[in-house]
């Protein structure tokens, strides 16, 4: 008993610094925030200022925009995060080996990651530029394509396009904590294996990729969390366009906010898109605590 | 655990605080005018102004236009700040009410939006110390709300057509086209014989640059997007037959496809390349155009009105910037005499080079018109004649990105001009009712 | 070790895992540095070869007149001036966020992940939340909150208010890597006679050292690229170079030029940086078995 309590307090010692600074700078606009999606704050609205109950989250749960932007949302996010999980694992498997040129290529994978997301997306739009783009330069040159394409004026590539241009950048962030996790293995069970005569796909499943589990959670949630978020990239990008093809559940929200000055709306969203990456989280948790217990 | 208690309970306590200050953001109505005391009682005033990088005036002449004014008001200080044509909204928005900014430059289709928000002041009564028979009516209606004055227009820009008149030439063509049918008429000549892939270079990406083309194309047709009372009129037969046409253009390959992922650099890049004929584009395209060292077209091509219909000569759309007071200026005699000072005539003849004014009576000053370029401001003394304002509604931002995405679907061939335009009336007068 | 062991008389299944690594590696190398490549073209063509049609991938001429700009230019009111400037502010507010909420948010992980104590799923909860809510929703009552007590434009409540963000992350992060250490370590500490904190200091920062450093690299570019919030809360004194480059565009123009300039510049810091420290990363552990 007495333990307990003295570790609740060395807990507490521990955990008040990141309480302080989080929650002092962040609980009060959260609070206005939470207020402002109850509260109609719409600059424009006749009825500004009137306690809305849940009317804010009915309407935005009921608009014609909300699901669509929700649909695109979880689009760009599922497949930029499975892109960005599988190919960060396959790059840090290939980087954790040891052949002459391994080192250099550790030291470019980097780079993308390091370059800023403001240049980021300005350089893909740049490549993927239907009128003067490199790649349609290239691909007309291979004789892949007859003429230009416009990658970022078709709605059926553009979101592509975008996630193309989101997985180039982070993927190294993947890399980077699968190599560290791969680090801490314990060589003895892999030389074990070795012996054994295990093949390589035998010790991938049966070792590494268990091992690598907590790994590859904390790598999703974090990658669903920014993907629900992201803002930069599409306003880039794309705007949104064309025809609202790239328009997600953030984007909408900024849109609410600093276009249209919906502050309720805009705050509305915010939650509602917080709720749905908290739903997510605890679903993958789940699901990977259910993966142990198998 | 109790620490931890005490330490989250703070945090509420200091957030509910902080609520307090937050939650009810004051909507300012009145014009407040308490500071005139302050300076007549010889007290330094201090103004903090926000303007715009890279485009009108550079910021060595605001600085030297403010060094004047302040030479000229011993009592006023005021600090300049330059920020991206893109942070002038956020800025203004989250700092307008607590007055962070005085004096605010902001784009021409955002005073009714402001001014209904609370977060600009109304100027109407300051008016009276200018001569506005003077000014551009398009331009002085830009700051224009429910017959209210919210700012002074200040740098004076619209969109012209921009002819590649060596192409042209090279089919037998010797006249600039002066109608849309007779562009396009040309543009089939061009594309047939194989001059130019694609004649038309237009911005229709999901943008506000995709509105100010077609209300350039609708006002020449004959349309407006709302009538004098400013009741939305967008599925007017005009603005539909406006529509058509653009689409039609696209469809039949005289206006290039890519051209919905096009803003205005790409159009001006695209026909600096040599890759169109025509394209429509505000007045820094001319001086790009013509520089040897970015255009491949330098000197072969000419900047001129937009072509009209038999409905109307010309259309063009104000692009101009006017010059506000946030409502949360404590100094808002002070940040008047600032504006009012960077927007008169000898500030603005003075400084011609890079921003044409908003006077009337400048365009026939010689210094204007050499500073100016003559191409430019001939061109401009028939344009400024046919200018179309977007609707100065309290909704125009919000309707305008609900019209970016249906104009890109009729253009895509999704939806029929008639059916998107219906959607979108039935929605503009859902947005009036607020 | 096992690969020197095998070398003499290599298998062919390990030949072949060779040329795999091979073909894989070379179009990792290519796929990483073709965009980089064409970035730094961008920064050194004339306007004029980079809108041409057809593109010429390999310009006639190139100037390097751009770099100049960014390194000469003396007048405040310059791009370069400010882009300069920018990128001081940012290294600054990059290495306090990095170092402060890798001390701050370490200790915190080690407590959720290692520790008893009641609301601790909760508590958890509640700091992840946090994070999950957007800034565009969050910023204008924070801007009301800043405005009011005179801490915009200035370089400290930039790093407290990243802090805000980036502590969350690194307290979820950390906790996964102090979770996967086994408590076998723990209880010998123990046995031996060792603190809690002596434990902590001895036992499970070594371990998480690797993950401690990604997480660092994470928490670095976090702050260097973040630009919503400088976006709106700096104007002049703590402006971050995502805004600075932001800021080659004009209203109606996008200088491809210059700002390939300054995404190579930009990254070279944080390149170097993490080539520094990545060698800790992949420089392996001294103790096997960490694994439960």
């Amino acid at each position: 008993m007495k333990l307990q309590k003295s570790e609740g307090r060395y807990a507490a010692a521990l955990i008040s610094p990141a309480l302080i600074v989080v929650f002092g700078i962040i609980v009060a606009p959260i609070l206005a925030t939470l207020v402002y999606s109850v509260v109609n704050n719409n600059m424009l609205s006749s009825q500004y200022g009137q306690f809305m109950g849940l009317h804010f989250y009915i309407k935005a749960l009921t608009s014609g925009d909300f699901w669509p932007d929700l649909g695109r949302t979880l689009y760009y996010t599922i497949f930029s995060t499975v892109i960005e999980t599988f190919g960060g694992l396959l790059i840090a498997l290939l980087l954790n080996e040891k052949f002459p040129g391994v080192k250099f290529l550790r030291g470019i994978i980097i780079i993308p990651w390091a370059i800023p997301t403001v240049v980021n997306g300005s350089l893909w739009k740049l490549i993927f530029n239907g009128e003067y783009g490199v790649l349609n330069a290239i691909l007309t040159k291979l004789h892949l394509f007859a003429t230009y394409q416009s990658w970022l004026g078709d709605p059926k590539t553009a979101m592509n396009v975008v996630i193309a241009a989101d997985a180039w950048k982070m993927t190294p962030l993947a890399v980077i904590f699968f190599l560290a996790a791969l680090q801490g293995f314990d060589r003895a069970t892999y030389e074990a294996a070795m012996v054994d005569g295990a093949s390589v796909f035998r010790r991938f499943f049966s070792l590494t990729l268990p091992n690598l589990k907590p790994t590859i959670l904390i790598i999703v949630v974090m990658r669903t969390v920014e993907k629900f978020k992201a803002f930069d990239i599409f306003y880039l990008m794309t705007r949104g366009g064309p025809a609202d093809a790239t328009k997600t559940l953030m984007y909408d929200t900024y849109l609410e906010a600093f276009t249209n000055l919906n502050y309720s709306d805009a705050a509305t969203y915010a939650y509602l898109i917080a709720l749905i990456v908290a739903l997510l989280t605890l679903l993958y948790v789940n699901i990977m605590k259910r993966g142990d217990e198998e | 655990m109790k620490k931890l208690a005490k330490t989250l309970s703070c945090g509420l306590l200091a957030a509910l605080m902080v609520l307090s200050i937050a939650g009810c953001g004051s909507k300012a109505s009145t014009t407040g005018s308490t500071s005139a005391a302050a300076s007549a009682s010889g007290e330094e005033v201090t103004l903090n102004a926000l303007f715009m990088k890279q485009a009108g005036y550079s910021e060595d002449d605001v600085n030297a236009m403010t060094a004047d004014f302040m030479a000229a008001n011993p009592g006023i200080k005021v600090n300049v700040t330059f920020v991206a044509y893109e942070e002038l909204e956020p800025k203004i928005l989250t700092s307008a009410q607590s007055g962070g900014y005085d004096v605010v430059l902001g784009d021409c289709i955002w005073p009714a939006q402001f001014a209904k928000a609370g977060l600009v002041l109304d100027v109407t009564d300051r008016m009276a110390d200018l001569d506005t028979s003077d000014i551009y009516e398009g331009a002085l209606d830009s700051t224009k709300y429910e017959g209210r004055y919210y700012g002074i227009p200040w740098l004076n820009d619209v969109k012209y057509m921009f002819c590649n008149t060596a192409m042209l030439a090279q089919a037998g063509i010797n006249t600039v086209p002066t109608t849309w049918d007779e562009l396009v008429a040309d543009a089939k000549i061009l594309k047939d014989q194989g001059i130019v892939e694609y004649p038309i270079a237009a911005c229709y990406a999901q943008a506000e640059c995709l509105i100010c083309d077609y209300t350039c194309i609708s006002g020449a047709f004959g349309g407006s997007f709302v009538d004098a009372d400013n009741n939305p009129t967008l599925n007017s037969p005009e603005n539909v037959a406006a529509l058509d046409f653009m689409y039609q253009t696209v469809a039949d390959g005289l206006t290039n496809p890519k051209s919905l992922e096009m803003i205005e650099d790409d159009v001006l890049s695209t026909f600096t390349a040599g890759n169109a004929a025509f394209a429509l584009n505000w007045t820094y395209m001319n001086a790009s155009m013509n520089d040897e060292a970015a255009s491949s077209v330098a000197g072969q091509a000419v900047i001129a009105p937009i072509p009209g219909t038999d409905k109307a000569v010309s259309a063009t759309v104000n692009g101009g910037m006017p010059l506000m007071i946030t409502a949360g200026s404590k100094h808002p005699d002070e940040a008047w005499a600032y504006m009012s000072f960077l927007a008169s005539k000898d500030t603005q003849s003075k400084y011609c080079a890079d921003a044409l004014p908003i006077w009337k009576s400048l365009y026939s000053d010689p210094a204007v018109i050499a500073a100016g370029g003559e191409d430019v401001v001939n061109a401009s003394n028939t344009q400024y004649q046919y200018i179309v304002n977007r609707p100065q509604v309290a909704y125009y931002n919000e309707l305008s990105t609900e019209m970016q995405t249906e104009l890109q679907n009729v253009l895509l061939g999704k939806t029929t001009a008639q059916a998107a335009l219906d959607g979108l009336q039935a929605q503009a007068e859902e947005l009036a009712k607020g | 070790m096992t690969e020197r062991r095998l070398k003499p008389h290599m298998s062919r299944s390990k030949r072949n895992q060779r040329i795999v690594e091979y073909i894989f590696g070379v179009i990792l190398a290519i796929g990483v540095l073709a965009p980089v490549l064409w970035m730094f073209l961008t920064s050194i063509m004339y306007p004029k070869d980079l809108t041409a049609k057809p593109l010429s991938l390999i310009p006639s001429s190139v100037t390097f007149s751009r770099y100049a700009e960014v390194f000469s230019s003396t007048s405040a009111s310059d791009s370069g001036y400010i882009f300069r400037a920018a990128m001081k502010n940012s290294l600054i507010i990059a290495v306090f966020v990095t170092l402060l909420s890798l001390v701050i948010g370490t200790l915190a992980a080690y407590a959720f992940a290692r520790l008893r104590f009641r609301g601790r799923g909760v508590l958890m909860l509640l700091i992840l939340f946090t994070y999950m809510l957007p800034p565009a929703a969050l910023v204008i009552p924070l801007y009301r909150i800043y405005n009011s007590l005179g801490l915009l434009d200035k370089k400290w409540p930039m790093v407290i208010l990243y802090l805000s963000f980036i502590i969350p992350f690194i307290i979820w992060v950390m906790q996964g890597f102090f979770g996967s250490i086994s408590k076998s370590y723990e209880e010998a500490a123990q046995i031996d006679g060792a603190t809690r904190f002596q434990t902590l200091l001895y036992i499970f920062f070594p371990i998480a050292r690797p993950g401690a450093i990604a997480t660092g690299i994470l928490a670095f570019l976090m702050s260097w690229d973040e630009f919503f919030y400088s976006l709106i809360f700096t104007t002049q004194n703590a402006k971050t170079i995502p805004v600075a480059i932001a800021e080659f565009n004009g209203k109606f123009t996008i200088d491809y030029g210059m700002i390939s300039v300054a995404g190579i510049l930009g990254s070279l810091i944080p390149v170097l940086i993490t080539l520094i420290f990545q060698k800790y990363i992949v420089m392996g552990m001294t103790a096997g078995g960490v694994k439960e």
